[in-house]
């Protein structure tokens, strides 16, 4: 057998760009940033003010309506991205998946190619499409007879996030639609063979075999969506801008964190407020992601292949 | 006894092609409406101002070709100075990341050593745990390092934001590198440093996908261009041209040729590498 001689040091060669460039740049400032949201900034000094900063955040009429109502509207942005962007993306996998599907190639590589875009391009176009000057919507709804469903989208309080929604929706389908198909094709054949032999019928196969198999990928799924939600921003500022209108209604916790460590028109930018709300992100995050590796994933371990 | 009873009825038949029609007919839809404002906007570029509104649906004709936008676009802004920007950030990045993150996901996989596992559970932290969250903090640092509007800030945050995932998966991958393999390689008496360099080639499959993965929301952030490195020398092509659409909002033309050369180049690679990518996930490299 090989024996080492000498201090293994490349080990530590191998190790140190990575943990340094990691540690300075992505855990420090995020140790940081919470270490802030406990002090307030007065004279360029750093005070510390204890659970000041969330006091304010909660109770303080300048924060609290902002907050509650970023964070049910990003609870609302999260629920239509798991039931329409998870579910269409689980059809759309189920239906490309079947080994006797013809094209599954190229469909897969189109409705991957949305999410390959930048956010940016993404909400222009969408805000050409829904342009009531073009009215690309407006005679596409024409021609079926549809017109009637014509409106401003994006310009009605009540409308606008679902809108915001649906188009993220439509960008991001393919990362959950590529997972799903990825657990599809690897299920055994012989369990499927098994089944039809029995008799159970393409739908009764999906649900009562395959569906159970892939639970593990519908957790992945899961806390990617909740993960990815709870820290967008890049969408709503390109449609919407940083103040997320129409009055506030597409506001979620990313736009509203940078309204609030930037400032926006006549509020002036807030160090401490802002680490406070990111703070508030952080614990919402991190307790999802802990819901699902202790909540989740340990009880789905057992049926895993 | 005869077991296929229905094989040649008529009702049998019309079953069997409805069952591979329905779902052709689902997917063909879904591909429409994923494509379909793509291809709009790419269209229209092409056209004068007069048929983006008169005919949205048509293709480009000799009557309606115009590359007006086009003209606008490369005489009012730094769309050659983005695109260099966004191509030293990404490609500096990337090749930073795979290099550094391969030589960590080397020596978590290779070496047992006290605190492995530990070290491991760290590095992986960064999965799930959004970058954006510290962005007070690397603000703060950035300004501290005087690399505010420098490339060179972009890139280290970059690098940190890739690395946890880019060692994730390598090291799983690494793992299934025979033993036997390196061990031979240690008797004939070669460095650790030359046996990392024998398992490279072995795992380039899986490097190349992280590649992409890595390379695609570097390319794409507004985020940190927009904090870190809002300056006009050095905006990437994704905060470029949000800037540049907010400002030539009203010329059409512009906005979907700018929109159109945004695309265009991502669009590619991905094209190009599509199969690799798609290939790696379903092989299990992202599980």
């Amino acid at each position: 057998m090989y024996e080492r001689k000498s201090f293994p040091y490349y080990i530590f060669v191998f190790l140190a760009p990575a943990v340094i460039i990691y540690t300075i740049f992505m855990v420090y400032p995020l140790l940081n940033s919470l270490r802030m949201s406990f002090y307030t900034i007065t004279d360029n000094r750093e005070v510390f003010a204890g659970l000041d900063n969330y006091v304010k955040l909660f109770t303080n009429s300048n924060f609290a309506p902002r907050f509650f109502g970023a964070l049910k509207n990003n609870f609302i942005f999260f629920a239509i991205h798991m039931v329409v962007q998870n579910s269409i993306a689980l059809m759309l996998a189920a239906l490309i998946s079947n080994e006797k599907r013809r094209g599954a190639n190229f469909y897969r590589t189109i409705y991957f190619m949305p999410t390959v875009l930048s956010v940016v391009i993404i909400g222009f176009i969408w805000n050409l499409i829904l342009n009531p000057l073009w009215g690309v919507s407006k005679s596409i709804l024409e021609v079926v007879n549809l017109g009637f469903l014509f409106k401003p989208w994006l310009g009605l309080p009540e409308t606008a996030l679902p809108t915001v929604a649906l188009i993220s929706v439509w960008q991001f389908i393919g990362i959950p639609m590529i997972l799903f198909y990825a657990a599809l094709i690897a299920i055994p054949e012989e369990l499927m063979e098994a089944a039809t032999v029995d008799g159970a019928t393409g739908w009764g196969v999906f649900w009562r075999i395959k569906f159970p198999l892939i639970m593990p990928t519908v957790g992945i799924v899961s806390i990617l969506t909740f993960v990815g939600n709870f820290n967008a921003f890049d969408l709503i500022y390109t449609m919407k801008g940083a103040n997320a209108g129409p009055d506030f209604s597409t506001d979620i916790m990313g736009t509203f964190f940078y309204r609030t460590f930037f400032g926006q028109q006549l509020q002036l930018g807030d160090t401490s407020m802002g680490s406070t709300v990111a703070a508030m992100m952080f614990l919402i995050i991190l307790t999802g992601v802990l819901l699902y590796t202790f909540g989740w994933q340990r009880r789905v371990q057992n049926i895993e292949m | 006894m005869n077991t296929t009873p229905h094989t040649d009825s008529t009702a049998y038949k019309v079953r069997r092609f409805l069952e591979a029609a329905i779902p052709q007919l689902i997917l063909l839809v879904y591909s429409v409406i994923a494509l379909f404002p793509i291809i709009m906007i790419v269209m229209n570029s092409f056209k004068a101002k007069k048929y983006i509104f008169g005919s949205p649906f048509a293709m480009p004709t000799p009557t309606t070709f115009d590359l007006i936008g086009y003209e606008t676009v490369i005489e009012r802004s730094n769309f050659g100075a983005f695109f260099t920007n966004s191509l030293i950030v990404t490609l500096t990045s990337l090749v930073l990341t795979l290099l550094i993150g391969a030589m960590a996901a080397f020596a978590l996989s290779e070496y047992q050593f006290k605190g492995n596992t530990l070290l491991a559970l760290y590095l992986s932290l960064g999965i799930m745990i959004p970058i954006r969250l510290g962005t007070v903090g690397i603000l703060k640092l950035m300004v501290g390092l005087n690399l505010v509007n420098t490339l060179t800030g972009l890139i280290l945050v970059y690098i940190a934001q890739s690395l946890p995932m880019t060692i994730f998966i390598l090291s799983s991958f690494m793992r299934q590198v025979p033993k036997e393999l390196k061990d031979a390689a240690r008797i004939d008496g070669a460095s650790e440093y030359r046996i990392f360099g024998l398992v490279i080639p072995l795992v380039r499959p899986a490097i190349g996908a992280i590649g992409i993965f890595t390379m695609i929301p570097i390319w794409n952030d507004l985020w940190f261009p927009l904090i870190l490195a809002p300056s006009q020398k050095t905006a990437t092509v994704t905060l470029g041209v949000q800037q540049f659409l907010g400002q030539f909002v009203s010329d059409w033309n512009a906005v979907l040729a700018s929109l159109t050369l945004a695309m265009i180049p991502i669009l590619i690679i991905y094209l190009i590498f599509s199969k690799q990518m798609i290939r790696s996930i379903t092989a299990g490299a992202l599980k």
